[in-house]
Order: structure tokens, then sequence, then C-alpha cells
């Protein structure tokens, strides 16, 4: 038999941890990115990766609560055992970082400084400046450099996976590619092809990610039969500057440092910030959040920060939303040397200095916590079986997803820096698993027929011919782009109305229909951005119709998913008797819900009648039961207190933890 | 937020020069962007981009250019704009107009081949760093506990080295960084051909940015370990010998990293290392 060969698919986090753990492992990597790799979207993430460490552990803090804050934190839709093993592995994770040459921040002592971020009481977060995705992605970038001057690695950079290559029996041999430069297309043969595209913010026109972040790549498996799970849990991150082209993300660590949100208690006060009195300014998140203040998890501060500007009325301006996140009352020092890289962003694209002024900021999409269905492999533990092929596969046998692109980690909504940590650790996990994937196969894709391959090429050819020939339609790809962003924005992001949603997919067919008829003005077989840009935004059609159509099916609020039609309002009563009550309904209605919608949705696409179809899988939720997320909410502690009781009775009859959503069933549902 | 210019415009004129491939006649060809609030460059070539028409109507193909992150950390969208090299997402339109309100230019950098009108290939930039061995190199990428303590001085001094993010704006000032463009013969392989691009590469200067990482790693607690392997390639051809200390680059870089620090730096390091290595024969 040939040698076998991976093809990872995205330069970012994950894929250069990916390739560089398989180069170790002795495995040949093709490397595919749009761009060049160290340009990659990771670069833009900004406040840390998160661990248990040292001082945090004399502190009550342990691996296990960081799992559990994290599945807290995303609302108990995740599977708990690779989150489990995800939390296990961190601090290792870190390590390697640290040994990589990342330029992590120090303490006086010379350990690895951290700090606090959002959703969590303990301070996990290690970081290197401002600037530590771009940091860590580096430390891969000059690792897979030099696997690549090894013999290891073959990068195509300015490549754009076009899509995989299935056999007869559905497994996948390989991919196609195109270049970019050259438009000329070919296909790979591999016998694993990895996908770490990250994720499709672009379907939502702007948000805080890069522009290569259109979901094509994830849009063209799930095209070609992977499952796409939790596609409408969409993070909208609390505070972003918004600009002409894109919305830069203001990182989660301003507030990790001591940075304050609010606005003035008049309504468009007209005085300079610094001009009004401490009395007349309203800290919302820190008055409604006593625990937790600036830092809640940013599901819960990007809804506050929309509401306050909407129906509270008090945005800070009148013809455009946003509040002041406020670092002026900091030391210049710790602002420079902890935040420089985003202080400098804001100053170079606003022109003001946020150490002097308040930055005014706004929510923005910014992650998605869906993405390709992928497998686990239990322990009987609840950890992950290391080395399982079934670890990070999809359901096509061979593909395989990791980083952002795969919906595994957040469930319904992921705590701040957490997704350096998932990037990281799936493409790491997922290596041994690739080889032992290569060690059961019974043939290669280096010994299938080159005719089964060229029929593959042929038929994406024709199909960028036949685009290329397009020449009668009117419609103008990046006119219908924007639309599709507003669209999306409107109706999927921060609130969901169903109204708006089943407008929004009628729109979104509209828009569909008509970007069928997308007439090119660069009909040129030499750099056409125009054609790659064009069937990037086809792609994006059939995940937003994932995202629209799952929002629209789930009833009810988790995580970053909001209808307010759904919401559970905190309970008020003057008699502790009736706040009693209350909280038993509230209970009640809890566990109900619970047992109707923890569940992840799971989308497929219809290639011939090009719609999505859902249908839900059950949440292995065995480690850690569900428990209601209660920050902030009034009547609190009765509900809490209601709960633990319940819990202690459920243990006590079942011996179990007999968590509720344990013996529901599965629903089948459009 | 920035003062906005006195009675904005209603359009922005800018002056594109192009090439439809590589060594082919550049052109320049003008276009008018209606004008908006908090425009950057990259606005202005994606309102050309969805409306690809000159200045005096013709329809015409899209200006091809390169970007990503558009909040500066990536490097992708480096061009010549009003005659200076710069990324296009933190060239914001009303400060440019504020220098000159009649056009803005954007050209592509001189000292990488075009590919096509501002998009141009730098992958030299790149094999610059494989050849400086710009890489800590680990035993492995198993769990070996954590990396080497450092101090805060250390880190704070490693860091702005560590924020280069290979945009090429140094070599663009650099009058000792030339450019390379060679054409791949009818009889050569791909293969061939880019160990020919390669060998070229290695001959001819490594640019500032190359420098600045081998002092990086050369600085890391476990990259000294094999400082010397680097101060071989800095002091072969195409190494520190050939910057002529212009100290253009330090000025130009977008991320303020002190070049011309580690230049010097590298400098001592190098005329030490040959001396050893005289010594050592």
């Amino acid at each position: 038999m040939a040698k076998q060969r991976a093809i990872v698919i995205g330069g970012g986090l994950a894929g250069l941890a990916a390739t560089m753990k398989l180069a170790e492992m002795g495995v040949e990597v093709d490397l595919v990115s749009l761009t060049p790799v160290k340009r990659s979207h990771s670069v833009c993430a900004q406040g840390g990766i998160n661990s248990v460490n040292d001082q945090t552990r004399q502190l009550g803090d342990n691996e296990w609560s960081h799992f559990d804050d994290t599945v807290y934190g995303g609302d108990f839709l995740q599977h708990q055992p690779p989150v489990k093993e995800m939390a296990d592995w961190a601090p290792n994770v870190i390590d390697l970082m640290d040994r990589l040459g990342v330029t992590f921040n120090r303490t006086p002592e010379g350990f690895l400084d951290r700090r606090r971020f959002g959703g969590t009481l303990f301070k996990r977060t290690a970081f290197a400046g401002a600037t530590t995705g771009q940091q860590l992605l580096y430390a891969l970038d000059e690792q897979v450099r030099r696997q690549e001057e090894a013999g290891l690695v073959k990068k195509y950079e300015y490549w754009d996976f076009l899509g995989p290559v299935l056999d007869d029996a559905g497994q996948c041999r390989g991919c196609v590619i195109q270049d970019l430069v050259s438009m000329e297309i070919r296909t790979l043969a591999a016998d694993a092809v990895l996908v770490g595209s990250g994720g499709p913010g672009l379907i939502y026109g702007r948000s805080t990610m890069s522009m290569v972040c259109t979901g094509s790549a994830a849009s063209r498996c799930f095209q070609a039969g992977v499952k796409y799970a939790n596609g409408e849990f969409i993070q909208v991150h609390p505070t972003a500057v918004p600009g002409s082209d894109k919305l830069r993300l203001m990182s989660e660590s301003a507030r990790g440092e001591g940075g304050r949100v609010w606005v003035p208690r008049t309504p468009q006060d007209p005085r300079s910030p610094d001009q009004i009195p401490e009395a007349e300014r309203y800290y919302f998140l820190e008055e409604r959040y006593p625990a937790y203040g600036n830092l809640v998890p940013r599901d819960i501060a990007t809804r506050e920060i929309f509401n306050v500007c909407t129906a509270e009325g008090l945005s800070v301006e009148s013809e455009r939303l946003c509040v002041y996140l406020d670092l002026t009352h900091l030391p210049r020092e710790l602002l420079d040397t902890k935040l420089g890289g985003i202080l400098e962003i804001y100053e170079k694209f606003q022109g003001v200095d946020p150490r002097d002024v308040p930055m005014k900021i706004f929510p923005a999409v910014h992650y998605s916590m869906g993405g390709l269905w992928v497998d686990y492999d239990r322990t009987p533990e609840g950890g992950l079986m290391l080395g399982s092929p079934r670890n990070q596969q999809t359901n096509v046998p061979g593909l395989f997803a990791i980083g952002e692109c795969d919906y595994q980690y957040h469930g319904g909504n992921r705590l701040g820096a957490n997704s350096l940590l998932s990037c990281i650790f799936s493409g790491l996990v997922v290596a041994p698993g690739v080889v032992n994937f290569f060690n059961g196969l019974s043939s290669n894709a280096a010994d299938l027929s080159a005719s089964f391959f060229d029929a593959e090429r042929q038929k994406h050819q024709e199909q960028h011919d036949s685009l290329l020939r397009r020449r009668s339609g009117k419609e103008n790809p990046y006119l219908l782009h924007q639309e599709l962003g507003n669209v999306m924005t409107r109706s999927a992001t921060v609130v969901r109305h169903n109204d708006i949603l089943r407008e929004a997919i009628e729109t979104v067919h509209e828009l569909r229909d008509r970007a069928d008829k997308c007439a090119l003005s660069d009909t040129g077989n030499w750099t056409n951005q125009n054609v790659v840009f064009t069937k990037s935004l086809l792609d994006m059609f059939p995940l937003a119709f994932t995202i629209l159509q799952g929002a629209l099916a789930r009833d009810e609020c988790r995580g970053a998913h909001y209808k307010p039609e759904f919401a559970m309002p905190g309970i008020e009563a003057d008699s502790p008797e009736e706040k009693r009550r209350l909280a038993e309904e509230w209970c009640d209605r809890f566990e109900a819900n619970t047992n109707k919608w923890l569940k992840s949705t799971i989308a497929e696409y219809d290639a011939s009648s090009r719609e999505v179809r859902l249908s839900y899988e059950e949440v292995d939720t065995s480690l850690i039961p569900p428990r209601p997320r209660l920050y902030g909410l009034v009547g609190a502690e009765t509900i809490e207190e209601v709960w633990k009781e319940r819990t202690v009775k459920r243990q006590d009859g079942a011996g179990g933890n007999g968590s509720p959503a344990q013996t529901k069933d599965t629903v089948a549902s459009q | 937020m920035i003062d906005k210019v006195q009675d904005s415009p209603k359009f922005v004129e800018v002056r594109a020069l192009r090439q439809s491939g590589p060594q082919q006649r550049s052109f320049w060809e003008r276009f008018r962007v209606e004008y908006e609030p908090d425009m950057n460059v990259i606005t202005l070539l994606q309102r050309i981009a969805a409306r690809p028409r000159t200045a005096d109507g013709q329809d015409v193909a899209p200006v091809a250019w390169d970007c990503n992150c558009l909040e500066e950390v990536c490097g992708a969208c480096t061009m010549v704009i009003n005659g200076r090299a710069r990324q296009a997402c933190s060239a914001l339109v009303d400060r440019l107009l504020e220098d000159n309100p009649a056009e803005i230019e954007l050209r592509p950098v001189t000292k990488f081949p075009v590919i096509r009108d501002l998009m141009v290939n730098r992958s030299r930039l790149f094999r610059s760093l494989s050849k400086q061995k710009a890489w800590v190199p680990v035993d492995g990428y198993y769990d070996m506990g954590a990396g080497p303590r450092q101090s805060e001085e250390e880190q704070q001094a490693a860091y702005p080295y560590s924020q280069c993010m290979s945009c090429g704006c140094c070599m663009e000032a650099c009058p000792q960084f030339r450019k390379i463009e060679l054409v791949q013969r009818d009889d050569e392989s791909d293969e061939d051909f880019a160990a020919r691009e390669q060998a070229e590469f290695d001959r001819n200067f490594v640019g500032p940015h190359a420098i600045a990482q081998t002092m990086l790693f050369n600085q890391n607690p476990t990259g000294r370990m094999n400082a010397d392997e680097r101060l071989d390639a800095l002091t072969s051809a195409g190494g520190i010998q050939v910057c002529g200390n212009a100290q253009n680059c330090v000025a130009v870089c977008p991320k303020e990293i002190p070049l011309t620090t580690a230049i010097a730096q590298a400098g001592r390091a190098a005329t030490v290392h040959t001396i050893k290595r005289w010594f050592d024969q």
C-alpha cells in the first residue's frame, strides 16, 4: 500500500496544532489555506487562554471546576466527556505553548501571569499582552514551518477547498482544491481530511471575524453530507467597535483587567464622560450582577448592553447604539503592558486614546458555538478514549472537524478564553486518532484510480466554468451579501422572534434564488477574486438556513439563543411562602423545558431540494446534571434552595444523579 | 471620534496602479467612490469590487487585493498608499484626505513580484524565516511540564518582536532589499523552479524582519541553545552584513518593533560569532 497522508484544511490554531502533532507522529500532511497560515483569523483572538493553575488550585479551583464553569456557561448543551477532557488537558496545553516560546506575560517571580475572564470567579487566563491569539498562532506557525523544512508538511497557501472527495461507500478519500492565483483546480488524495476552517461570521455581513471566515469549507462539507449541529448558537460578543468594513473586537480582557461598562443615567447626556459624576453613571452590569459584575458570561452581557440601549433608551449616542467601556481609572502602565495591543487598535481606528477617554462599544457577531457534527469515544469514567478514531470524526468516515468549525465544546454559549483552548486541544487530540484510523484501513486513497479523482476534478471544473460563463444575470454578489448580512443580523442575533425568523427564512430563499443569477464582473482565469467570492456567497445559504431554521424551531432560551416569548424571568413576592411557591413553579417549568429542549439541533442538507432538515440528538449530561443558570436573576436564592432540595431528593430516590435530561425522549421535528 | 473633514466630500477619488498579471505592463485607473463616514482603504476597495467602473464610466475588472483581519494584526493588506507602505485597513480615508483632498493613490509594494493589481507574492518573506530557523527547537509536543521561568523584563523585551506580522513594510523601505522576480522556464518543473527560486532568495538579503526574529529566538531560554545555527545563517550570503544601516525599517514598522535595536544586537553577535568560528577552525 502507498503511504498514508492527511490533509488539513485551514491554518489557524486548530489546523496548525493538528498538522504539527501529525508530523511529529510521522504522518505527512498537505496543509491547505485560503491565506498564508500566519495570517489566519486566530491572530484576532486577544484576551487569553484558560486553565486551572497552581494559584487558583490553592483557592479551591480544579479541573472539574473549569469543566463545570464551561458547561454551566454553555447552558449544558455540550456533551460533557470532551469538555471534561479539555479542562483536564488545559494546563498541559498552556505548558506546551509556553515551551514553544509564546511570550506570555509574567509575574515578578517569573511565573505565567493570569487574569480573570467572564463566567468564572478564578484567575485562570494566561495571556500575552492583548494579542494572545496572534502569539499562540505564531508559535504553531513556527513549528509547522520547522516540520515543512523537515519535509513532512506541504503547504497549499492561497488555495480554496472546494469540497471533499467521497468514494462509493461514502468514505472521504481526499479533496478538491483551487489555486486562488492561477485558478487551477486539482484533487489531493488522502486517507483523512481534517477541516479546521473556523467560523462563518461573514454570513452576518460584518462581524468580528476576518474576511476568510465565510464558512464555505464547512458548508461544502455540509452539502456533501456532513451533519451540522447547533447552528443557531451564534455568540454575539458584548464589546466591539463598529466600523464600515468590520466590527472590531474589544477583548473581554479589558473588563478582566478592571474595565467598567456604564451609561449616563440621563439619556444621551451631552456632557463629556469625564464630566459626569459617579452618582450619575449607571454601571448596569455591576448593579445587576453583584457577584460577577462586568464579567458575567458573554450572552448575558450582550443582552444587557443591547437592552440598556434599546428598551431602556440609554445609549450614549442618539444616532447609533453604544455604551461606555471605561478604562480611564486604571494606571497607564498596567494598560500598556497588559492591554496595549487592543488599545492601539482602538486608537488607530477611532483616533481616540482609550487611556484618556472611555471607549464606545456595542455587541457584534463573534463566534459560532455550532458547527460540523463530530463524534467522540467516551471512557467509563466520562473522559475521552485517547487515540480513538471516533474523536473529532464527522459522520463521513475519514472526514474530521476541529476548532471553531466543530460544535463540540461550547454548548449554547462559549466562555471567554476557552476558544483558544478548544482549538489547540481539538487539534492535538485528533492526531493519534487519525493515526489509529489509518491503521484500521484496508485500502489507501493513493491506490485509488486516477480516473476516480479526475472525475471529481472535472465536476468542479465544470461548475467553475459555468459560473464564469454566466453573464446574463443582473445580480451583484457583493450587494446580495450585504442584504444577506442585514437579514441575518436583524433576525438571528441577540433577540429572536419567531415571526421575524419566519420572514427571514423567506427572504433568504429569495436571496438564494437571486444569487443563482449573479453576474460576474471578472470572467478571467487569473486571480479572479470575484468568482471565489461568489462561490463562497452561494455556500453561505445552506448555513444561513441552518441557523435560521434551528433558531425558529427552538422555542426556549438557552445560552446565546434568546427568545423573549419563552424567557423565564425571576420571581418576586412579598411573603416567603409565596416566594417559595413561585420558586417551585419556576423549577417545574425549568425541568419541563430541560426535558423538551436539552438536545442538540442536527441539520442535514438535502441536495436535491436544497433544503435543510432538522432532527435532534441527546446530550450526554451524565457528569454534571443540568441546573438553572441563575446569574443575576431576581429571587435566585429561593430558586436555588428549591433546586438543591429537589436534587437531593432525586439522588436519594434514584441512587444516581437522576438528571431529568437523561430520561427524556429524543424529539424529532422540523 | 476623529474630527470630520470640513464639508465631507461627496466622492473620494481613488487612483490605482493596476497590472493584469506578472511581468505585464502596469497602468493607472481612476475610480470615484461615494464618500461614507469612517471609511478606510479596505472600504474603498470593497466599493470598487462591488461596482468596478472607472471614473470615466468604463466597466473594468475589479481591483485585486489581499486582506484578512482588517484590524492590523494579520499583515495581509500591505500596499503603498499615498506613497507610504502600510496596511490598507488602518489607512483611514478622513486622515488621508486631510493630507491630500484631491485623491488617494494606491500602488502595490515594489519589493515583491506583482501577482495582479495590488496583490504581490511575499513567499520570500516566509522563506527567510525558514532560513533563519526562526522557531524554538523543542524536543517534541508531548507534555514535558512548563517552559523555563522568565523574568518580566525578558518577557517585555521579547514581546515587541513576537508581534511581527510579516507584513513586508520594513522590506519595502529597505534600500538593500531588492526585488527578485524569476520566471518559470517552459522546460522547468514546478519543483525545479521552486528550488531555483529558493536558492536565489537565500543568496539575497533576508530583510530586517528576519534579523529581528533571529534575535527573538536567540534570546529565548530554549532557543538560545541553537543560537549558533541561526548566527551561521545570519552571517552567510544575504545575511546581516548586507544591512546598510539606513534605519528606514524601524521608521515604517506599523507595530513599532525596535528593528534597529535588533540589528545592532545581531551585528555584535555576528562579529563575536565570526571570530569564534575562525578560532574553531
